[in-house]
């Protein structure tokens, strides 16, 4: 592969209280990779996602972003070197219309560095960023009051939000989970299309079969640590996968 | 046959919601008229108004910008109960200008202004990285521990304070000062409130881990919002010390931390109209019932809890909804 | 005299925890903040004085039913007020306040100051201990607050009801998962942060006398103690309450009594400005208080 390393994890290690949720990990995410991350209920995915965001300090290893050291920077500025995440549990405003959520997004100096100084009508472009991912322009859903939204919606309002910080590493944490066939069926496009632009994204998935069809390679994660690492087909394949997942399930 | 209540907008609100409201007079009114009408009382009352009630007007407009410094906190997700903080760090060092350094009023004033929120600022700052009400537990104790070191080191005057600071030239000035800016705050922040700033302040109260996911320092910003509140804090304390010719230990008394918290929360929190509507209320009734002595501040507590426990949308809210909306009643059928 | 104040400082420390405790058992279960702590505490006292001089009950009696009473009002302060606001910081905090002012002021304004205002000590009798006289009333208060301490420790660890305060405490939405009601929990918790104030206002007041400023001290005393141990961390208590306990008896004997606040709060804000959370305080990170 001749592709560069967008990100490098090392040796990383988070232990709350008694628990290793994520414990001497390692990993790497090439440049312009779509990497899926699996795993039972516990195993630490979203641990993971929070200490590479910088929401949770790691206890000891290195997180390394186009070779740089991020593992202590605070959330905020890691988002501004291109780094933005969506959460697995939806909280927008929910007084707000929906347009109105992306407000915040597009305010942040990233995308104000980015657009160079000179920044548009911020209402405009967040209607057009809803549009891209599947807000109806005609049925005026993006002028609903967030609360008012079903979960289809208050999901591709959590991938808008990530995908105006324009960032150039995407991970989506659960983004699929709670949605119907045929929403997940109209967001994959969307994600299609980030990729194409040369994005490099992280998916943290349950569903397995929607995850498979998209990815590149995928990592399976148990008890904090990485037990398989490969094509979906080959991941599956492997016996202590299979001993996670019927040993968590059952 | 159920009948259930329904509301719905007024036709007018409607109209006048766009670019057509300014074909019509009628539109432009009710535009305007909720704007202009406080603002031409606040300038216009204080030619009619005696001595007495003068300076009640006074403590009106003091006590607004406190509510106001109070709600644009509350707006951000801080909830102060020490408005004494503000008020009293701003008197005394608008006191300390003007007797130590005789500085006229209207030197000491911009500067105790700016000074007094920069240090409040300063102080709080280390509690910004806390949520919850680590703020509301510092900002109460802080200003009643400043008191008892005043009382007890005697600096800057100790339990006497200072006395014989310069007024300001007339009454009038007095108080078309403090209902200017108080005129200037009210617009000025319900303004801000509404740009994009704006939200952002309002979306570090709901969901502080979504505006850092937004690439946004949320202690920045919550720096910003606890400066500009204690800005506007310091100015009425300031003001007031030029106005008494006296800066003491009282300014920094429970009064000035409860009355503002009362009046935001009896006008409304989260609009700072309400909050100025509070004090509009709550100040002259307090005078009036200056008879009771302290059993009004009984009566602020027991207004905090009601209000905040049954109507935690206060008045502003309530007026706001009777002038845009109506109600009637609607028949359903099981 | 630096054994004599080694002995009031402990003493001193004692009393800051047994004003703290209360404050921070609420908290830490069930997270209000309870403002009204200073009122309760005052209001106990007054109880008790009313008993024991209107209604000529014995002290231990007066006693008994103040704290109980005390606690009841805790309990339905609660359920009638809190319940109705919970889970919205800012309320909880503005109708707690508002019942402590409401109370404080009322005895206020009922012109209840004076010495005559105080409840008895338990015995007369002191002892010399390291070359300083110490009363009986003082060598009670470090028992009692050992025993309190002690007790709270077993409590939480070995009945049903501590530990389902402790899961609570934890994980409030796993809690429920497991049947723990925490709504009762909560108004326990509220109601024995009462019962904790009346506690203390039994065995301190008798230094000195009930005073609606008294109650006003208590609750910035049992703040900056939270504060600096760390809100909800009874070990963060015990540790500040003998940090500032020391600190100020020192202060008052080496350097003078009117420097005692201004050690308190520059400790308070050197340990906002080194760790914020508090000496023993974990600020739950990000997402384990989702």
């Amino acid at each position: 592969m001749s592709l560069p390393t967008a990100l490098r994890v090392e040796n990383l290690c988070k232990i709350f209280g008694r628990v290793a949720a994520v414990d001497h990990l390692s990993c790497e995410v090439r440049s312009g990779e779509l990497i899926g991350i699996i795993g039972p209920n516990g195993s630490g995915k979203t641990t993971l996602v929070n200490l590479i965001s910088g929401f949770v300090k790691p206890t000891s290893g290195r997180i390394l972003y186009n070779g740089q050291d991020i593992t202590r920077t605070a959330p905020h500025k890691i988002v501004c070197m291109g780094i933005s995440r969506t959460f697995q549990m939806v909280r927008p405003f929910y007084r707000l219309p929906a347009y109105k959520n992306m407000i915040i997004p597009l305010y942040s100096p990233r995308v104000r560095q980015l657009a160079g100084g000179q920044y548009g009508d911020r209402n405009a472009v967040a209607l057009d960023l809803l549009e891209e991912v599947g807000f109806e322009r005609d049925a005026h859903v993006a002028y609903k009051p967030a609360g008012t939204l079903p979960q289809g919606y208050l999901k591709r309002l959590e991938l808008a939000k990530a995908i105006a910080l324009s960032p150039d590493l995407l991970i989506l944490d659960e983004l699929f989970s709670g949605l119907s066939l045929a929403e997940v069926a109209s967001i994959v496009p969307v994600i299609e299309k980030l990729r194409l632009a040369g994005k490099t994204i992280i998916m943290i998935e349950h569903r397995l079969k929607e995850l498979f069809r998209i990815a590149d390679r995928i990592m399976v994660l148990n008890f904090g640590q990485k037990i398989a690492e490969g094509a979906a087909a080959e991941v599956m394949a492997s016996e202590d996968v299979k001993k996670a997942y019927l040993g968590s399930e059952e | 046959m159920k009948k259930r209540r329904e509301r719905i907008d007024r036709g007018i609100k409607a109209r006048s919601e766009d670019v057509y409201a300014l074909c019509s007079w009628r539109e432009m009114l009710y535009l305007a008229g909720p704007r202009l009408l406080p603002a031409a009382a606040f300038l216009l009352l204080p030619l009619f108004l005696g001595v007495y009630w003068q300076k009640v007007m006074i403590s009106v407009a003091v006590f607004a910008l406190l509510a106001m410094s109070w709600d644009l906190l509350a707006q951000t997700g801080m909830i102060s109960l020490g408005q004494a903080l503000f008020f009293g760090m701003g008197a005394y060092v608008s006191g300390i200008l003007n007797f130590y350094f005789g500085a006229p009023p209207w030197i000491a004033i911009p500067i105790a202004t700016v000074l007094g929120g920069a240090l409040c600022t300063l102080i709080l700052l280390p509690v910004l990285r806390l949520r919850g009400i680590y703020f509301s537990m510092v900002t109460l104790i802080v200003p009643l521990m400043l008191v008892r070191i005043i009382e007890a080191t005697k600096i800057f005057g100790g339990t006497e304070g200072l006395s014989g600071m310069t007024p300001l030239p007339s009454t009038l000035t007095e108080i078309y000062l403090a209902t200017g800016v108080l005129l200037g705050v009210l617009f000025g922040l319900r303004r801000l409130m509404e740009t994009d700033y704006g939200l952002v302040l309002k979306g570090i109260r709901d969901n502080d881990r979504s505006v850092t996911n937004a690439g946004i320092n949320i202690y920045w910003f919550k720096t910003q919002a606890l400066f500009i509140s204690s800005t506007i804090g310091a100015f009425a304390g300031a003001f007031m010390t030029h106005v008494y010719m006296f800066v003491g230990m009282p300014v920094f008394a429970l009064d000035y931390s409860i009355l503002p918290i009362a009046a935001a929360v009896v006008g409304g929190g989260g609009t700072l109209a309400g909050a100025t509507l509070g004090a509009v209320i709550l100040v002259p009734l307090s005078e009036a019932l200056r008879g009771i002595g302290g059993l009004r501040i009984v009566l602020y507590g027991l207004f905090l809890v009601v209000f905040i426990v049954a109507i935690p949308e206060g008045l502003f809210d309530y007026i706001q909804r009777k002038y845009h909306q109506m109600e009637r009643w609607v028949e359903i059928d099981q | 005299m630096f054994a004599g104040t080694i002995v009031f400082a402990l003493i001193n420390s004692f009393i800051l925890i047994l004003m703290a405790i209360g404050f921070n058992l609420t908290f830490g279960i069930s997270g209000v903040a309870n403002f009204a702590y200073g009122a309760l505490y005052i209001m106990s006292a007054y109880m008790s004085w009313t008993m024991l001089n209107l209604l000529h009950l014995p002290f231990w009696a007066s006693a008994v039913l103040s704290i109980g009473f005390t606690m009841i009002s805790g309990a339905l302060m609660y359920r009638f007020v809190l319940l109705r606001v919970r889970g919205q910081a800012l309320s909880e905090v503005i109708a707690t306040f508002g019942i402590g002012l409401a109370i404080l002021e009322l005895f206020r304004y009922l012109g209840l100051v004076g010495f005559e205002y105080t409840l008895p000590v338990f015995s007369n009798e002191s002892f010399m201990i390291a070359g300083a006289y110490v009363d009986i009333q003082r060598i009670a208060i470090v028992l009692i607050g050992l025993l309190l301490v002690l007790g709270l420790w077993l409590f939480t660890h070995f009945t049903a009801t501590g530990l389902a305060f402790r899961a609570i405490a934890q994980d409030e939405r796993t809690a429920l998962t497991f049947g723990i009601d925490s709504d009762w929990a909560a108004t326990l918790s509220v109601s024995f942060g009462a019962g904790l104030a009346a506690i203390a206002a039994t065995i301190i007041i008798p230094l000195g006398s009930i005073a609606p400023d008294e109650g006003y001290d208590v609750l910035i005393k049992a703040l900056a103690i939270c504060i600096i141990g760390g809100l909800g961390s009874t070990g963060g208590v015990i540790v500040a309450g003998f940090i500032v306990g020391f600190a100020e008896r020192f202060t008052d004997t080496y350097i003078g009594s009117h420097w005692t606040m201004i050690v308190s709060l520059a400790a308070i804000l050197l340990v906002l400005a080194i760790k914020p959370s508090g000496l023993f305080g974990r600020q739950k990170e990000l997402e384990e208080r989702i």
